[in-house]
C-alpha cells in the first residue's frame, strides 16, 4: 500500500502542549478581533520602536521526549552522595503517599495563591495546620503560612524587631553559631536600613543596652545548645526582643524558643519531608508573641466564618502587606512555599507528634552512637551534649579524612582549618555510620543496643505540642490520601479551569517539565556540595542564564532570588552597589509610578531609598511631564526609576524609551519590572529598550507552577555594568539575598525544560498568542463592559482591564459580587480591584483553548445580564444571585424562599452540569475574621461557637 | 465641630480637643477591624503619626491635626472597632488631647467647607 507523508509531528511541544488555540480557531479569533493575521495584530500593537531586531534563535525546540532525555543526561552530571553537611539542609524522606499527591499532583500545585478564600479552603486549611505545627513546636502564639528560606527569615526578623522593639538602639546581635548564610542575609538586610549587625558569642559579647534584638541559632550551626533564656530576660529589660532560629525536628526534643521567652523564632521546615533541591524550594516559618503579629511578614491564614455562619478559611490581616501599604509595608513579601508548607504540614499529619518524637529521637540516637565510636577512634567530639550535629578535632588528617569520606560516597563539612562538622539525619543507615567510621580510619560496626542519649541536662522538652486532632488521625495510607483528596477537592486549581489572573501569567505547568523535580539527581542534592558533585546544576544554569539572557537583551543573570519582590530586592541593592562603586553612594531617591506593583515601593524602602511617586495620565500611561519634572527636581539624588513593561495597565506605552533616557539622563538607573514579561518574550527586549535590570518571574512567563501561593523564582538579569554588583555567594561571599547560590535550583529544570521545547520560535509564538487570547476576550467583552485601557492600535496587550464600576451605580453590583459569581461559573475571579480600584483584570495566556476562553466570555456575558435584570427591577437589588454568590450544596437543600430559581443560583452560563465545581463555603465574612483573629487550628467544638 | 483635610473631626472644649474621623472616611475605610491607640500623657508635634486604623481592605494613619498632650484614649474601639463604622462622630471618638494654642483650630474647615471638600 502507498500513504502519504505527513509533516504533521505527533511530539511538537511548542505547538501541541502550550498553545491553547488550533491554528483554526486563531484564524476565527483573527476575525474576530479584526486583525488580517497574527503577525498584523503584533504589528498593531507593539510600537516599532521597541520591536526587538533579531528573531529570538536558540536553536530548534525538541520535543518532549528528546527534552527528558536531554535532562536525564544533564543531571546525570550531578552525583548524588550522602550529605552530612548540615548547615540548615538536611536529607529527609518525603512520604511516597505526599510525593505523588501532592508535590506531583497539579491539583496542588497549579493552584494560585488563596485570595479567593472561597475555592481555597483545601489548601488554607492545610496552612492553617502548618501554622499551628509551627506555633505549637516554637511554643508562640502566631506563625505565618511559611516564608522563603531560613536566612530571609531571620532577616525578616530582624525587621520586625526593628520596627516593633521600643529600645532606640540602632544594632542588632547575630550569634556567630548562626549558619553562615544567615548571617550573610542579615547583613544584606540591615545595611541599607543603617543598622549595624554585631557578630559574636551572645554569652560574652552580648550588650543588651546597645541593640535593639538579638538572634540566636538552636542549635548553633557547629551542634551547641544553650538555653537562651536569661539572654532574653537581659534584652526585654532594655526593651529589646530576642529571635531564636530553631530546626524544629530537635524541638521535639527540646525547651522550646517561646519557653526560653523568645518574640520571635524562625527555621527551615525543609527536613520535614521537603527534597532538599540544592537550595529549594521549601519552606521556611516565622513565629512571634500575640502583640507582634501586625509586624509579622508575609500571609497568614486565619479563621472566619461564611455567609451561612459556617467554618471558612481565608488570609488574615492583609493590610499589613505590601500592595495595601507599600513603602510602609512590614516587608515586600508577597510570596509564601505554599506547596512546600504544605507539604510540611502533610508530614507532621502523616507522622503525628509520635512519629516525629521517634525520628528525632532516632536521629539524634544515632548522632550519639557515630560520636561514641569517633571517641573510641580516640578523636574528640565538640559539643559534648548536642542534638544531631557535632565537630570532630582531626589536627593534619583533615583534609585526608574528607577525601576518604568522599570515597565512601559522604559529604562531610569543612569547619576552619583543622575540624571537620557532622550533621544526621532521619535517612540515617548503619552504612552511613560505618562509612564515617571507616572514613576516620576505623573499623566499626554500626550494631547493638542504642547509646544513652547525649542531650543537655535541662533543655528536654516538656509540654505538648500537636494536641489538635487533625494530627492525630487514623494514618492508614487509604484515611491519608482520601485528606489529601478532600482537600484538593476545595480548591479551583488550572486542572479544572482557566485562572485568568491579570498580571499572574497562570499558564500551562506541563507534566514534561514537571517531571525531572522528583529525580534524585536534581532533589538529593546538598547547596553547599562540591561543585563537581553539582556539575549538571552548573551546565543547567549556564544554559538557562544564557538563553533568558538572549530572550531579554541582558548580559548576565542571577538565580538568587526566590520570588519576584526578592529580585526587585536584589536589582535595587546591584544599582546601590554600583552608584557606591563611582562614587555617587548619596543616590537614593527611586522614582516609582502610582500605578507600580505595590512590592516595588516595599522594595525601594528596603534598599534605603526614598520613594516619589509618579503620576499615572489619564489613558493609564507614566504622566511624562511629571516623570520628567521630578527626575529633573531630583537629578543630584536620583537612583532609580522602577517601571512595568508593558504597563501595569496592560498597554506597550509608546513613551518608554523615553522614560529610560530621561532616567539615564539625571544619573538614574532603570528598574524594569518584569512580571509582564509574558508579552514580550520574541518580540521586544527589556535590554534593547533601555533597562539596566530586571527580574524575571519564572513562575509567571517561564511555567514554574504557582503552587498555591509558592514557590516562585525572580532571577535578576543586568547590563554588564552591574554585573559586578550582582549578589554574592551566600556562604563564600557578600550581599547575598538567598540562603542557596542558585535560589531555589531544582525547579530551574521546569523553566529549562520549557525554553528547550519551545525555542526561540515557539517562545514567540507563546507571547503573540498570549496577545491574541487576551485581545478575542476584550473583543467578546467589549459592548457589555468598558475595556479601560488600550493601546495606539486600538488593541490591548496579554491582558486588559475590564470595568464593572458602572454597575455599583445602575444595579448595587459590586466587584466583589462578579468575581464570586464567576465561581458559580466555575471560574477563578481575575485579579479584582488592581490596578484599578472597581475593576476586573483578566489575563489569559497563550495556554488556554478558544472553547475555555468563550465559556469565561459567557459567563461574563451572562453575569453583565444578571446586573441588567437587577436594573430592570426583574431581580432584586439585595437578594439575587450575584449578591449571594458562590452558592454550595447547601443552598440545595432546605429551605428556598429566594425570589431567583436554584437552576439559576447554581447553573449559569459557564459551569458545567456533570463537572460543576461546587464551592464548599458561601461567601466568606472578611470583617468577622480580622475582628476575631485565630491563626492556629482551634478546637472543634470552637467552630461551633463562632457560627452562632 | 472642625474638620481637617484628613477627614479628621475635632471638638474643642476648654484646651481639649475629640479627635475621630469622619463619616466619610469610615465608609471609605470599609469595614474597620483594628484601631491602635497612643498612651495618656504621649506628647506628638502637629502631623506626627498618632494613630492607626486598618480595615479589611486598607491601612492607614491618623496624625495629629494640632501639637499637643493626649490626655483621654477611647478603649472602646481598640474592644470593638466595628464602632467605628457604626457611630464615627459620636460613640467612636479616638482621642482626647490637650492643646496649647487652640487658636490652631481655626484654620480648620466648616462641616459645609468639608462637605463642599468631599463632594
Amino acid at each position: 500500500m502507498t500513504f502519504e507523508f505527513t509533516d504533521y509531528k505527533p511530539y511538537d511541544f511548542a505547538n501541541r502542549r502550550h498553545i491553547g488555540p488550533s491554528p483554526d480557531e486563531m484564524a476565527e479569533m483573527l476575525r474576530a478581533v479584526g486583525a488580517e493575521s497574527l503577525d498584523a495584530l503584533i504589528d498593531e500593537t507593539l510600537p516599532r520602536d521597541i520591536r526587538q531586531a533579531e528573531p529570538l534563535a536558540f536553536g530548534p525546540a525538541l520535543s518532549e521526549s528528546e527534552v527528558l532525555l536531554r535532562l536525564r543526561r544533564t543531571a546525570a552530571r550531578n552525583k548524588v552522595m550522602t550529605s552530612l553537611i548540615g548547615m540548615g539542609y538536611h536529607n529527609t524522606v518525603t512520604p511516597p503517599a505526599i510525593q505523588r499527591n501532592i508535590l506531583e499532583n497539579p491539583a496542588w500545585y497549579t493552584a494560585y495563591t488563596p485570595y479567593q478564600p472561597e475555592i481555597s479552603q483545601g489548601r488554607l486549611e492545610a496552612l492553617l495546620n502548618f501554622q499551628t505545627l509551627v506555633a505549637d513546636l516554637t511554643a508562640l502564639d502566631v506563625a505565618n503560612a511559611s516564608l522563603l528560606d531560613e536566612p530571609t527569615a531571620a532577616a525578616e526578623a530582624m525587621a520586625l524587631c526593628l520596627r516593633s522593639a521600643k529600645s532606640k538602639a540602632k544594632a542588632f546581635f547575630v550569634d556567630a553559631e548562626c549558619h553562615p548564610q544567615t548571617i550573610n542575609l542579615v547583613k544584606t538586610r540591615a545595611e541599607p536600613l543603617g543598622v549595624e549587625v554585631i557578630v559574636g558569642d551572645p554569652f560574652a559579647d552580648l550588650d543588651p543596652k546597645a541593640v535593639f534584638g538579638a538572634l540566636f541559632q538552636y542549635p548553633g550551626t557547629h551542634g551547641h545548645l544553650h538555653d537562651f533564656s536569661d539572654l532574653c530576660a537581659a534584652l526585654h529589660a532594655e526593651k529589646a526582643l530576642a529571635t531564636v532560629a530553631a530546626d524544629p525536628l530537635a524541638l521535639t526534643l527540646l525547651k522550646a524558643p517561646g519557653e526560653m521567652g523568645a518574640d520571635v523564632a524562625v527555621g527551615s521546615m525543609q527536613r520535614f519531608g521537603v527534597p532538599m533541591g540544592a537550595g529549594g524550594p521549601h519552606a521556611a516559618y516565622i513565629a512571634c508573641k500575640d502583640q507582634y503579629k501586625r509586624a509579622l511578614p508575609g500571609r497568614l491564614v486565619g479563621v472566619s466564618v461564611d455567609a451561612r455562619g459556617n467554618r471558612a478559611y481565608r488570609l488574615a490581616l492583609q493590610t499589613r502587606e505590601q500592595h495595601i501599604r507599600r513603602e510602609k509595608a512590614t516587608s515586600n513579601v508577597c510570596t509564601a512555599q505554599a506547596l512546600l508548607a504544605v507539604v510540611a504540614s502533610m508530614y507532621a499529619v502523616f507522622h503525628g507528634p509520635k512519629g516525629l518524637k521517634a525520628i528525632a529521637q532516632r536521629v539524634h540516637l544515632e548522632t550519639a552512637r557515630l560520636a561514641a565510636g569517633l571517641e573510641s577512634l580516640g578523636f574528640e567530639v565538640e559539643p559534648k551534649a548536642f542534638f544531631d550535629t557535632f565537630t570532630v578535632e582531626c589536627g593534619p588528617l583533615r583534609d585526608v579524612i574528607l577525601r576518604s569520606a568522599l570515597a565512601e560516597g559522604i559529604n562531610l563539612r569543612k569547619v576552619g582549618k583543622t575540624r571537620i562538622g557532622v550533621t544526621l539525619d532521619e535517612t540515617v543507615r548503619p552504612e552511613t555510620l560505618e562509612g564515617v567510621w571507616r572514613a576516620f580510619g576505623g573499623d566499626l560496626r554500626a550494631e547493638g543496643p542504642a547509646p544513652a542519649a547525649r542531650l543537655p541536662e535541662g533543655l528536654g522538652r516538656t509540654s505538648d505540642y500537636l494536641t489538635h486532632p487533625v494530627f492525630h488521625m487514623n494514618r492508614a495510607e487509604a484515611e491519608m490520601t482520601r485528606y489529601m483528596r478532600r482537600l484538593a477537592d476545595r480548591d479551583l486549581a488550572l486542572d479544572r479551569a482557566m485562572i485568568p489572573l491579570g498580571s499572574c501569567t497562570m499558564k500551562l505547568n506541563a507534566t514534561a517539565e514537571m517531571q525531572p523535580i522528583s529525580w534524585p539527581e536534581f532533589n538529593a542534592i546538598h547547596p553547599f556540595a562540591p561543585a563537581d558533585q553539582q556539575a549538571g546544576y552548573a551546565e543547567m544554569v549556564a544554559d538557562l542564564s544564557a538563553k533568558l539572557c538572549a530572550a531579554t537583551g541582558y548580559d548576565a543573570m542571577s538565580m538568587q532570588p526566590n520570588s519576584g519582590a526578592q529580585g526587585e530586592y536584589a536589582g535595587l541593592l546591584t544599582i546601590r552597589a554600583w552608584h557606591r562603586s563611582r562614587g555617587e553612594g548619596h543616590r537614593d531617591v527611586c522614582l516609582i509610578p502610582t500605578n507600580a506593583h505595590g512590592t516595588n515601593p516595599a522594595s525601594a524602602q528596603m534598599c534605603g531609598m526614598e520613594v516619589v511617586a509618579v503620576k499615572a495620565a489619564e489613558n493609564g500611561d507614566v504622566d511624562l511631564d511629571d516623570f520628567r519634572a521630578k527626575a529633573e527636581r531630583h537629578a543630584d539624588r536620583l537612583a532609580a526609576c522602577m517601571i512595568t513593561y508593558p504597563s501595569t495597565h496592560g498597554v506597550f506605552e509608546p513613551t518608554v524609551r523615553e522614560v529610560c533616557a530621561i532616567t539615564h539622563r539625571h544619573g538614574g538607573q532603570v528598574y524594569l519590572d518584569g512580571a509582564n514579561l509574558n508579552a514580550m518574550v520574541g518580540v521586544s527586549r527589556p535590554g534593547d529598550i533601555g533597562a539596566d535590570v530586571s527580574h524575571l518571574n519564572l513562575h509567571k512567563t517561564f511555567c514554574i507552577p504557582h503552587g498555591g501561593g509558592g514557590p516562585g523564582m525572580g532571577p535578576i538579569g543586568v547590563k554588564a555594568h552591574l554585573a559586578p554588583h550582582l549578589p554574592g555567594h551566600p556562604v563564600e561571599g557578600e550581599g547575598a539575598v538567598s540562603g542557596a547560590p542558585w535560589g531555589s535550583a531544582s525547579i530551574l529544570a521546569i523553566s529549562w525544560a520549557y525554553v528547550l521545547m519551545m525555542g526561540g520560535e515557539g517562545l514567540t509564538q507563546a507571547t503573540k498568542v498570549a496577545i491574541l487570547n487576551a485581545n478575542y476576550i476584550a473583543a467578546r467583552l467589549s459592548g457589555a463592559y468598558d475595556i479601560l485601557y488600550t493601546g495606539a492600535g486600538g488593541h490591548v496587550a496579554h491582558e486588559l482591564i475590564v470595568d464593572v464600576r458602572p454597575l455599583q451605580d445602575s444595579a448595587g453590583v459590586t466587584v466583589d459580587d462578579v468575581a464570586k459569581r464567576l465561581i458559580d461559573c466555575g471560574f477563578h475571579a481575575p485579579t479584582m480591584s488592581w490596578p484599578v480600584p472597581g475593576c476586573l483584570m483578566i489575563e489569559p495566556t497563550e495556554s488556554e483553548p478558544k472553547a475555555e476562553l468563550d465559556r469565561f466570555c459567557d459567563a461574563m456575558l451572562a453575569i453583565r445580564e444578571e446586573a441588567r435584570a437587577i436594573e430592570r427591577g426583574d431581580l432584586d437589588k439585595e437578594d439575587n444571585p450575584l449578591k449571594r454568590a458562590p452558592h454550595t450544596v447547601e443552598d440545595l437543600v432546605g429551605e428556598w424562599d429566594r425570589p431567583y430559581s436554584r437552576e439559576q443560583a447554581c447553573f449559569p452560563p459557564g459551569a458545567f452540569r456533570v463537572d460543576k465545581f461546587w464551592a464548599p463555603v458561601n461567601r466568606v465574612d472578611n470583617a468577622y475574621g480580622d475582628r476575631h483573629l485565630v491563626c492556629t487550628c482551634p478546637p472543634m467544638e470552637a467552630y461551633a461557637e463562632a457560627a452562632e | 465641630m472642625k474638620f481637617t483635610e484628613d477627614h479628621e473631626w475635632l471638638v474643642l472644649d476648654g484646651d481639649v480637643v475629640t479627635v475621630g474621623i469622619t463619616e466619610h472616611a469610615a465608609e471609605q475605610l470599609g469595614d474597620v477591624v483594628f484601631v491602635e491607640l497612643p498612651e495618656v500623657g504621649d506628647e506628638f508635634a502637629e502631623s506626627a503619626e498618632i494613630a492607626t486604623i486598618e480595615s479589611v481592605k486598607a491601612a492607614s494613619e491618623i496624625n495629629a491635626p494640632v501639637t499637643g498632650e493626649i490626655v483621654a484614649i477611647n478603649a472602646a474601639i481598640v474592644e470593638n472597632p466595628a464602632l467605628v463604622n457604626e457611630d464615627p462622630l459620636g460613640e467612636a471618638w479616638f482621642f482626647k488631647m490637650k492643646i496649647e494654642d487652640t487658636s490652631a483650630l481655626d484654620s480648620f474647615m466648616s462641616e459645609d467647607e468639608y462637605k463642599a471638600f468631599i463632594a
